[in-house]
Order: structure tokens, then sequence, then C-alpha cells
């Protein structure tokens, strides 16, 4: 309701200068008009579910008052889950990282066949229903009981699905002609192949390394499918959590995990955006220094 | 402005080096000697093998089997890039964006674990000769072209090149700056004494720089020489026709003169063909309007240029081709205007 008035404000404010709304404030108000339209029909449900959560009954509606009981609920009985899932996303995220970024290198610089293979089998986990990797995790390690029945199993999970995002951020950084050149630079100045990766090739391909990596995380925490066919009542993620509070319990105690989640994962997406903005707006803030000092000192 | 300790020039031999990158051949074997302290300019237009010459020096590029290349008596064949002692000086310049001004200037020294005060008094050095001691704490997206082009060519001397290679380090730059810079090249390389490979398709460039022009054109050498040479005494067209502007002569040999639709030129001594068909060629800057009436070529004005400290006229039915004739600035000529051409004996070149 609110939308479509503040929409046809600024149809209607014009009218003292011009004795019709034009056609092109009738078009931006219709824009406005749809874009509010979709953003409420995906925000709204969100907003019920958090509201769900802090109210006493869901089923009086507000008026029953709010609380944050629910919530206090589900965190005595669902912490270690979030402990769990954090640790699980680190974990996942050290070996993304640690097998991720020189794999994304490599495949960016070899151009034969085999790594265009070997960059297609990486995505499949991706393409596959979680169910199906799981799947083939348990026929093949389930025998292991030790390894079956630990937090490490899961993590395994979390790296076949989570590497190629990994793989493929840090892939399209190094594959830029640029990192390509300034590598023939420093070696051209006597660095090993090592020395240049160290001290050119990761620092130069930051944005993109720092994108796989909030990905990872986030996915990883988020992570359900494969999980829920991983897991053990002992490792239990936070997702695997949450399904378990809407099959077994009050609408209001699953609505308080969301609300849990949400604060969980709210500051990575907030952080991913930032920094993804950073990634390319790295040049335009330095632009910025750069007018701020040639204002100063004039260059020639 | 002197550096401390240069090492003494090396030349740079290469012998058979060819190159084919996936079947195709994009260089023809060739055989090059480039002097102790010498700067050989590589000419041509893209796509003629310079930059690919260029990188096989550096090591960044292996010549096909059966092409050495050595630095005095070193073979550095089988060397990479990282071990030839090099310097080089990119078309995109290659600074390190995650380092400042004196960090990419060092850097070559700080691999080779040169003591940190050894450094930054060599690195403060150069920042002097290069005029950069201002901005020697920026980042480098701070700086002009000119100044990263100046950072560029630091770090390249900075870990004291057996030789120096410079892929277009101008083309980069604005016409002006570019002028400029190149005239400052020349001296420092004078200055330097290095002996250097210097890759550009801009033939001002080439024959300001280079002691010797090698001008190359679909993956081989069409000539070798000194600017000079070059320029008058072009081995053949392709190089005539890459190098400054040349007009061509058609017509018929007789009685020692080349005649041609407007008139009839001299030829000098000493061309003997068979066949009756010839034709010669001569530079804009070597013809001069002249009374029709005794000139040896009669034609008239098809179009002029004027560039400001000369005029360059297109002149029609002299010969079968258009001739472009540079007269001085001042010389204002209507279209039509019917002009007779001479030119200078020697300028006349003759090409296979």
């Amino acid at each position: 309701m609110n939308s479509i008035t503040a929409s046809l404000q600024p149809a209607a404010k014009p009218r003292p200068r011009l004795r019709l709304p034009g056609a092109r404030t009738w078009l931006a108000a219709g824009q406005w008009f749809v874009t509010l339209l979709l953003c409420a029909f995906l925000i709204v449900p969100v907003v019920m579910s958090i509201m769900a959560g802090l109210t006493v009954n869901y089923f009086k509606g507000v008026s029953s008052g709010l609380t944050l009981r629910w919530l206090a609920e589900v965190w005595t009985q669902y912490h270690g889950s979030v402990f769990l899932s954090l640790e699980v996303a680190a974990a996942t995220l050290v070996v993304t990282l640690l097998t991720g970024v020189p794999a994304g290198y490599v495949l960016a610089r070899s151009k034969t066949r085999l790594s265009r293979i070997i960059e297609e089998f990486l995505v499949l986990p991706i393409a596959l229903p979680g169910l199906a990797s799981a799947l083939a995790l348990l026929v093949v390690y389930g025998g292991f009981t030790v390894f079956r029945m630990s937090v490490a199993f899961i993590v395994v999970g979390h790296v076949v699905f989570t590497l190629p995002f990994m793989v493929r951020a840090v892939a399209a950084v190094c594959a830029s002609s640029d990192l390509r050149t300034l590598e023939e630079g420093a070696a051209s100045l006597g660095a090993s192949f090592l020395q240049r990766f160290v001290t050119i090739v990761l620092p130069n391909a930051r944005p993109g390394i720092v994108a796989g990596a909030l990905a990872v995380l986030t996915l990883s925490i988020g992570e359900f499918n494969l999980t829920w066919m991983l897991h053990t009542p002992d490792t239990k993620t936070l997702p695997v959590g949450l399904a378990d509070t809407y099959a077994s319990l009050r609408i209001e105690i699953g609505s308080a995990y969301t609300i849990l989640f949400f604060i969980m994962t709210m500051p990575l997406l907030v952080a991913m955006q930032w920094l993804g903005v950073d990634a390319t707006g790295q040049r335009s803030a330095a632009k910025k220094r750069v007018t701020a000092s040639s204002s100063k000192s004039p260059q020639p | 402005m002197k550096l401390a300790s240069v090492p003494a020039a090396v030349p740079i031999a290469l012998t058979q080096c060819a190159k084919t990158f996936r079947g195709t051949r994009v260089l023809e074997p060739l055989d090059l000697h480039i002097g102790a302290g010498e700067t050989l300019v590589l000419l041509g237009p893209s796509g003629c093998g310079k930059t690919t010459t260029l990188r096989m020096i550096a090591g960044l590029e292996t010549p096909d089997a059966g092409g050495r290349i050595a630095f005095g008596a070193d073979d550095v064949t089988a060397l990479p890039i990282e071990k030839r002692q090099v310097g080089m000086v990119f078309q995109s310049y290659a600074l390190f964006p995650n380092l400042t001004v004196r960090g990419n200037i060092g850097y070559g020294l700080k691999i080779r674990r040169v003591p940190a005060e050894t450094v930054r008094q060599r690195v403060d050095e150069l920042l002097g000769m290069m005029r950069l001691t201002a901005h020697a704490d920026k980042p480098i997206d701070q700086l002009s072209g000119g100044q990263r082009q100046r950072v560029a060519l630091a770090r390249a001397l900075a870990v004291q090149p057996r030789v120096l290679l410079l892929d277009e380090p101008l083309t980069a730059l604005d016409a002006r700056l570019r002028d400029a810079l190149r005239s400052q090249m020349n001296t420092l390389l004078r200055e330097l004494g290095i002996t250097t490979v210097y890759v550009t398709h801009d033939q001002a460039e080439a024959m300001e720089l280079g002691d010797r022009i090698v001008v190359m054109s679909a993956g081989r050498i069409e000539q070798i020489g000194s600017p000079r040479e070059i320029y008058y005494r072009p081995a053949n067209r392709t190089v005539a026709q890459f190098v400054g502007t040349i007009n061509r002569l058609a017509g018929e040999r007789r009685d020692g003169m080349l005649t041609t639709t407007g008139g009839a030129v001299p030829l000098p001594a000493g061309s003997t063909h068979a066949s009756p068909a010839h034709e010669i060629f001569f530079r804009p800057e070597d013809a001069y309007l002249a009374d029709p009436a005794h000139a040896q070529l009669r034609g008239h004005i098809e179009s002029t240029a004027f560039l400001g400290e000369r005029t360059r006229l297109t002149v029609g039915g002299a010969a079968p081709d258009a001739l472009l004739i540079d007269v001085a600035g001042r010389v204002e000529l209507a279209r039509g205007t019917p002009v007779g051409i001479s030119i200078a004996q020697d300028a006349l070149i003759a090409l296979s």
C-alpha cells in the first residue's frame, strides 16, 4: 500500500508546471510499481517468517504479543549446531583455499584439453543434486566407520560441493592477461615461480580469492541436501537442525530458528556484496585517492 | 646521472631461431647478431614477428629446435627468463599494482636478496635519475602514463641487466609525450651503453633510437641496416613502403631514360635490365617543382595537404600512379594547376 502512494506522489507533483503528467512520468511510475510489487512478493514471506518467530502464538497473530522465548529455546537446544556449522564452514574454507587457489591458477594457465575436462568435472557437483554426490560418498567411504561418523565426513561433502566456486573465482582472475603480464614482469626481474606466485599472483588475485572464500562460507553454512544425507545425530549442522525443527516442533520455534540463521548468514552476505563491489571498486577507490592527491599537487 | 657499476655490455647472437605456434610458422629461421652496447630496433607492422623475436631473446618463448641464443659466450637458449639477467620493459609496463613505485623498482633486488640498505640506495639513485623521487611512495595507479613508463624503465635497470629489452615502450602514450620521451630515451640509452633491443612499429622511434634497424615483415627479416641505409637504400619494396613514403615511376626504358606518362627521367648509370619495362622510386622530399617547360615530368595538382612545415602535393598525370611531392609549407597551389616536377638524380631508388 505504502509503495503505491509513494510511487504516485512524484507523478502528482509536477502538476503545477505541466497540465498532465507526461508519458515518461507514467512509465517511471509504472516501473516503480512493478519493481516494488516484485520486491514485496519476495520480502513479505521473509518478514512473516521472522515475525512468526517472535510472536507468542502464531495462530492468534501479533496480538498475542511479542517474545524472545522461542529464540532462547532454539539457542539452548541447537547452539551446538551453530558452532558445528561454523567449524565445518571454517574447515571447508581452509581446504578449498589450499586446494582451490592453486587449482584455479593452474587451470587458468593450462591450455590443454585435459584441463578443460577437469574444469567440467569440477562443476558436476553443482549440476548434480546434492543427494547424488552424498550417496556416492556414502557408497565409497561409508564403510570407514570412524571417518563416516566424524565431522570430517561432512567437511568432505562440503568441499566437493563448494570447491568449484573457489576454483572458478580464482581462475577468472588468473586468466586475465594483465596478471599473466605481471608474472612475466616479475620473472624478467629474476623471480622464481614460487616467488612470483607469493609476491605477485596471490596479492593481485585477492579479489577473486576473497569472492571465492565468501561464496564457500555462505554455501557451506546453508548447505542442506548433501549434509542431510551425510549427517549423523552427532553431526547436525544448522540447516539440518532447521529441517528438524520444522518437522517436529511448533512453527514458532522453526521460525525462531530461521531468525538465528539470518543472524549468522546476513553478515556474510553483506560482506560479499560489500567486497563484491570492492573487487571492481578497488580501482574506483584508488581513483578517488588520485583525484584527492592531484588536487593538492598537480601531476606533470 | 651516471649509474654506479654498469656491467660490461655483451653481444647477443641468434642462430637459426624460428618459432612455430600450433603448427603455424610465425618466424622463419633467423640469424641476428647484436653488437655489445648497440641499440638494435626491430621494426615492422604488427604480426611481423618482431615481438616474438624479442620474447625469444628475453626467454619468454623458446625457439624451435635447432635455434640457439647466446649472450656473449653464454648459451642462454635453455635458460628461462628469470635466469637470463635481462631487463625488460613491457608495452603495458606490467607494473605491480600491489606495490608502490619504490617497491616496484626494488622488486628485482629484493628477489636477489640484496641487503635492504643497498636496495634503498640503489632505488633512490634510480628514482633521482628518472625524476620520480617525489612519487616514491605512491601506488602505481596514481601515476601518469609518462611516470609509469619511467618506473618500468627504472625497474628494469635496477637489476643491472646484461641486456635491455623494450617492447613498444612508448606506444601507450599520447603523441606529444611520446616525442618528448623518445629523445629522453635516446639520451639515456647512449649514456647507459647497454646492449638494447627495441621493438616498435613507429618508424620515427626506430630512426631516432636505432644504431641499426631490422625491418621485419611476415616472419622474416627484410633488411638490416643503419637508419640512413634503410631510408635511402631500401632493400626491396616492402622496406621502401613501410619506412617513409615512396613514389613509383613506371614506364619504358629508352636510351638511358625512363619514359613515363608525363615525361622522361634520366636513369642512374649502371642500371642495366633486359626488359624495357622498368620502374624507379623516389621519396616525396627529393622532387622539386620546376618550370613545366623544362621539367622532367609534367602533371597537374590533384590535391594538396598543408602539414605546417610542409605542403604535400598529390600530382596526377605525371606517372601511372599519383605522385606525392613535398614542398615548403607556404606554397599554395589550386587544384588542377599544371606543374612540372624534377627529381634529384642521386635520389632515384632502384628496387628489385
